[in-house]
């Protein structure tokens, strides 16, 4: 097994005049969770398209599980599993039979079909579900068969496109343990997110995207840390109220940012006594860092 | 963190990375894509059939009998031995052209079903080879209930009616990739309007199917020419009865065959441009 399962090398990506992917560096040791998290357009639909030859870079190197892309795109492909983010299960088959296809383009034989068609089913939870039209599924049930479908030939490389998006939170964190768990059985997963709680919680290494490129990168709370502290105060109020701590806080040498409703004072570990307008203190987050890194909110 | 923990997806012996590479193109692949077909066949195929049986007993019934009084004899076949085999070959056209064409487009576009299939070791040309052949052997069962119902008719054909189902496969697997083609570029529904006009009913009127193209004026017996469709039926009729025949038969097969592999290039072309950015 390569010590990298995916690495980009000043991969460019454009569609006309836009530049999708922009010298993107990337690399995904082998066995981890690797979140990539970014606002809606940074960038990361096409990223995970690049990975299985859907899209085609215009320069640099793609490499996945050490085979160069698209070159080795079908082999590529044969030894991971992607979870695409328009939800594209078959509505016209049965919830088995969304498996069972699966399973035959994946090549397994005869024999393991079966086999896997059921131990997708239990991972999906939809065992007594088998013979159910799939349109008949709730969201929560159609997201858990889409990763069992991308999960039916026990792949090396799990590649998930915002697959939480527009699930109730319960339904999220369900989600979240059956790919800890894919993990934990030693394949690499690849999750892209524009929620930070899911970066923060899931991923073992997280790369901030911004506009095409890595902008930050790293284990979540060393980036957070790294970049913002481990503490911020926030301060709700008016222009008056941001202005008084803006001047306190650049005082203390501390760095702030615009909440919109007010003002954050980041690296708030370090201060101890009272600001000029009381605020709230919580743990600096992922968000903290894109905005400071950035200028721009994160949704 | 789940309440009802799933079991996890892979046991501790998988020797995943032990699995040889797939080919480039393999027919497992494309009988994956076959097997897809039938699982949505099984359970709708009454419909399917129903549509079969009536679509040529309404030709046999206006065009026969309505025309049929009035003309004798067509091409020196009997005018219903003559629409029995433009019903065959127009059945083989619509029922592999008008599926690949629309399923073509919505599970591109609609159901994203392709960029889904996409994404697992499924190759373009896998895709349109696996499709294509299901619409040719649907086209053919067609066929062959036309034939049955013609024979039910009347129609008395010679022993080379066997092989028909190869000349329906082959025609149905072309107009089946022409029709993936234009699937492939279609921007809306709108555009179906387009094809089904300006492509396929004019395909369908001068094909000599209903009248000989003999009686055309000069420039559309030249359209006849070109149109698969014309070369499809004239093959029909000589397996069936014995005529036309001779060396022309050949340039029929060759025209099938090269239409076939025209527009299986140009649709696994036109896929690979709609779906690989
Ligand atoms: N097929 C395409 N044609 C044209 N533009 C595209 C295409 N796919 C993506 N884009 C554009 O590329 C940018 C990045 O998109 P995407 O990778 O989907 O971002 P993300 O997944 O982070 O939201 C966006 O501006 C998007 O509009
Ligand atoms: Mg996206």
């Amino acid at each position: 097994m390569p010590p990298s399962a995916v690495e980009l090398r000043h991969v460019i990506k454009r569609f006309g005049r836009l530049t999708a992917v922009d010298d993107l560096d990337l690399v995904v040791p082998t066995g981890l969770c690797f979140g990539l998290l970014g606002p809606n357009g940074a960038g990361k639909s096409t990223t995970m398209r690049l990975l299985t030859g859907q899209a085609v870079a215009d320069e640099g190197e793609v490499c996945v599980l050490g085979e160069p892309m698209p070159a080795a795109s079908k082999l590529v492909r044969s030894r991971s599993g992607m979870v695409p983010q328009a939800d594209d299960l078959d509505d016209e088959l049965t919830v088995g039979e969304n498996l069972a296809v699966w399973a035959r383009i994946y090549g397994l034989s005869t024999s393991e079909r079966g086999e896997a068609v059921g131990r997708g089913l239990a991972l999906a939870r939809l065992s007594d579900r088998a013979d159910t039209p799939t349109r008949e599924l709730s969201g929560g049930m159609r997201r858990r068969l889409l990763i069992a479908r991308g999960l039916i030939h026990r792949p090396e490389l799990l590649l998930l496109d915002e697959p939480t998006v527009g699930l109730d939170p319960q339904v999220r964190q369900g989600l979240w343990g059956q790919i800890t768990r894919v993990r934990d059985d030693g394949a690499t997963v690849v999750i892209t997110t524009h929620y930070i709680e899911e970066a923060e919680r899931l991923c073992d290494r997280v790369a901030i995207m911004h506009r095409g490129r890595v902008i930050a990168e790293g284990p979540p709370f060393q980036l957070i840390t790294d970049t913002v502290g481990r503490e911020v105060i926030e301060v709700v109020g008016g222009s008056q109220a941001v202005a008084d701590v803006a001047a306190q806080a650049e005082g203390m040498g501390a760095l702030t940012r615009d909440t919109g409703m007010g003002i954050a004072v980041l690296g708030a570990e370090h201060i101890s006594g009272d600001l000029a307008v009381a605020g709230r203190r919580r743990p600096a987050t992922l968000e903290d860092v894109f905005v400071v890194l950035t200028g721009e909110e994160l949704t | 963190m789940t309440a009802d923990p799933a079991p996890t997806h892979t046991d501790s012996t998988r020797p995943m990375w032990s699995r040889p590479a797939p080919p480039a193109f393999s027919w497992r692949t494309v009988a994956a894509v076959l097997w897809r077909e039938w699982a949505v066949f099984r359970r709708v195929w009454f419909s399917t059939a129903f549509g079969s049986i009536f679509e040529p007993l309404a030709y046999f019934i206006a065009f026969g009998f309505g025309f049929g009084a009035l003309v004798a004899e067509v091409a020196g076949l009997s005018y219903f031995d003559f629409i029995a085999t433009g019903a065959v070959a127009i059945g083989v056209l619509f029922s592999s052209i008008f599926p690949a064409l629309i399923n073509g487009y919505f599970r591109r576009k609609e159901q994203k079903l392709y960029d889904g299939l996409l994404s697992a070791p499924l190759s373009i040309p896998e895709l349109v080879t696996g499709e294509a052949t299901w619409n040719a052997l649907r086209a053919s069962a067609v066929a062959a209930v036309t034939v049955v119902v013609a024979i039910g008719f009347g129609v008395r054909p010679q022993a080379t009616v066997v092989l028909v189902p190869v000349i329906t496969v082959t025609a149905g697997f072309a107009f089946a990739a022409a029709g993936a083609a234009f699937g492939a570029v279609l921007r809306s529904t709108h555009s179906f309007d387009m094809v089904i006009v300006g492509v396929i009913v004019p395909m369908y009127i001068v094909a000599g199917t209903f009248f000989p193209i003999d009686g055309l004026p000069q420039p559309l017996a030249l359209v006849a020419l070109v149109n698969p469709l014309y070369h499809v039926v004239e093959l029909l009729r000589a397996v069936t009865f014995g005529q036309p025949s001779g060396a022309i038969l050949w340039v029929h097969v060759a025209v099938i065959v090269a239409f076939g592999v025209l527009a299986w290039l140009l649709a696994v072309r036109l896929l690979r441009r709609a779906l690989i950015d």
